[in-house]
């Protein structure tokens, strides 16, 4: 399970990074968005993963550490917020500057007309 | 309430925040008003806390009484106090200024300049890591509405930058987060401290990582050398009173680094101890290298009093790289000064900037300036204070800072330091001839000067005079509060009575 877990994060990591180095505003945004859900699954998992325990503590021993879920249902709800104010900038961006280049400045568009 | 004081710092602009977020429309004075009286009164409290430092003891507030390690807790010491102490000062100036028309350009100013003071607050505060994280988002989102607040191209593209920037930086800082508690199990500061001394060696590697992303979090928000380069762009492009509080927000990347370096990584952690220092004095030095060029390069005067402010985070940064108690306390004083007058400095660019008509704050020939004599003492006061010169307080900043050197700094620090500080003084004085001096034949604008406006610029470079008339308590109480920040035992001892503080 670990290594599978560990997968996941890793693939979801390097897809986000990724994204968020391209051009455009839209694959930033969802650059950053996979990139926060790579988080939230590490930060899951950094108390160790275990199987069958109780989600709190009934006395029999084995339970599962309750601080990541709290950490990461924090994180889950600043993320969101973060990326609703992200899609809105951009689209602000797209309106105010005509195009949505992170720049601003449509630097490669002749090169894909020339293609 | 007294046992309280400690929480209201966050809880106050928390409070008034709210007040002033329930209606977006309704009227501007009543605003102003309570965001100038919350600040005001912001700022009793933080004297208040002063005070209750000063003494040296390290007390803390435990949220819902749940006693650290478990709970949450507000850790007040002399740092925490300085640096609220700071920010209360600065935030009444800028509140002030922006009371004279620029909270008008779009709406919700004063909300989001409360809440940008509790997340500011806040993150000084804090004695818990995961909770810096959450104070670092309020601040941060506070902070990404206020840069675009009034709107426009430039602030917009600045602000793409710098929300994309600061997510992927909150994205790191999670991830070091989540490693730092894997290894060590909890995720209070002073409790890690303990823990990191005890780690058995194959966890060693993982804190190490950890602490190392921190350093790339915490060097994102102050803008150290690889990382700064969303910082000109964004102060210079957001609005004059914004962009002099930002003045504080690399000073909390600053602060942050020296907490969490000195505590966790304190001399009680045997091999992880000063983890930080083979990376911070050449990514100092070479921070005030790359931004002394910048500031010769600036060709307007906002983008260069953006460079200025990190001439100074590279100052700073090589006082974290000395590594001594005395170069903390002089880097203290040092951060009391530059924080003052280049939050002054900008709020005097939009001074100069709305008598020039269209030229603006660009360092071309303008209209004359209708206040012309009154700004031009103002800016060589600013200049002068900001360049380090005799005889105003950056002097004896960097004077102490160079004093506190090992023989083995010195050749690099003074060389340096001196020739930033030349730089700044070249192109402060080409700035200042071309926007006093070099002019149209022209009528002189028309606008007046708000007096709310000349109230907030000389309040906040009015204190590199006093700094000066002040020098000596304030540097005793800066010295102290290094002495006490290079003994994490202290804060064990006062947060963990058992925990064997005695290490």
């Amino acid at each position: 399970m670990e290594s599978l877990y560990a997968i996941t994060t890793g693939i979801l990591t390097a897809c986000g990074l990724f994204l968020t180095l391209r051009g455009r505003s839209f694959p930033v945004v969802v650059g950053l968005t996979l990139l926060s859900y790579a988080v939230n699954l590490f930060l899951f998992s950094m108390g160790g993963l275990t199987t069958n325990g109780a989600a709190i503590l009934d006395g029999s021993g084995n339970y599962a550490d309750p601080l990541p879920q709290a950490l990461v249902l924090t994180a889950i709800v600043i993320g969101f917020a973060m990326t609703a104010f992200a899609v809105i900038l951009a689209m602000r961006a797209r309106g105010d500057m005509g195009n949505d280049h992170v720049d601003g400045r449509q630097v490669d568009e002749p090169r894909e007309e020339r293609r | 309430m007294l046992q309280h004081l400690i929480v209201l710092p966050v809880v106050l602009p928390l409070v008034s925040g709210i007040l002033l977020l329930i209606s977006r429309h309704g009227s501007t004075s009543l605003k102003r008003v309570l965001g100038i009286g919350s600040t005001a009164l912001l700022l009793a409290v933080a004297i208040a806390l002063v005070g209750k430092a000063t003494g040296g003891e390290v007390s803390y507030y435990a949220l819902g009484d749940w006693q650290p390690p478990f709970g949450i807790v507000m850790v007040l010491d002399r740092l925490s106090a300085l640096m609220i102490l700071l920010t209360a000062v600065l935030a009444l100036g800028c509140v002030v200024f922006a009371s004279a028309g620029d909270d008008e350009q779009g709406s919700n100013f004063h909300g989001l300049f409360q809440l940008q003071l509790m997340g500011i607050n806040g993150a000084f505060l804090t004695g818990d890591l995961f909770n810096l994280f959450v104070f670092f988002e309020v601040l941060l989102l506070a902070s990404y509405a206020l840069l675009m607040h009034g709107g426009g191209k430039g602030r917009i593209q600045a602000g793409l930058h710098y929300v994309v920037l600061n997510l992927a930086g909150s994205a790191l800082f999670l991830i070091a987060v989540g490693v730092l508690y894997g290894a060590t199990g909890t995720l209070n500061m002073t409790h890690m401290a303990v823990r990191v001394a005890e780690l058995e060696g194959e966890r060693a590697g993982l804190v190490s990582a950890g602490a190392l992303l921190l350093l790339v979090v915490f060097g994102l928000k102050a803008a150290i050398l690889p990382l700064y380069f969303w910082l000109p762009k964004a102060y210079s492009s957001a609005p004059a009173p914004v962009a002099a509080l930002f003045a504080i927000m690399t000073k909390v990347g600053i602060y942050t680094i020296l907490r969490v370096y000195s505590l966790i990584f304190g001399d009680q952690a045997g091999p992880l101890a000063a983890i930080e220092q083979p990376w911070v004095w050449w990514l100092a030095l070479g921070t005030l290298a790359a931004s002394a060029v910048g500031v010769l390069a600036a060709r307007d005067l906002r983008l260069l009093v953006a460079y200025l402010v990190l001439v100074s985070v590279g100052t700073l940064l090589a006082g974290i790289g000395m590594h001594t108690p005395e170069a903390i306390g002089a880097l203290l004083f040092y951060l009391i000064h530059t924080t003052l007058v280049t939050g002054g400095l900008f709020l005097l660019a939009e001074l100069i900037g709305l008598q020039r008509g269209k030229a603006g704050t660009r360092l071309v020939k303008g209209r004359p300036l209708r206040n012309g004599g009154l700004l031009g003492v103002l800016f060589l006061m600013g200049g002068a204070a900001v360049a380090g010169l005799p005889p105003l307080s950056g002097a004896i900043g960097k004077a102490l800072l160079m004093v506190a050197a090992t023989p083995a700094q010195q050749p690099w620090l003074w060389p340096l330091l001196l020739i930033a500080g030349l730089c700044s003084l070249v192109a402060l004085s080409r700035a200042g001839s071309t926007l006093f001096w070099r002019s149209h034949d022209g009528e002189p604008s028309d606008r007046p000067l708000g007096r709310r406006q000349l109230f907030g610029v000389i309040w906040l470079l009015g204190a590199s005079p006093l700094l000066v008339l002040l020098a000596g308590p304030v540097s005793d109480y800066t010295q102290a509060t290094a002495e006490q920040l290079s003994s994490p035992a202290v804060q064990i001892r006062a947060l963990l009575p058992d925990a064997g503080g005695d290490t």
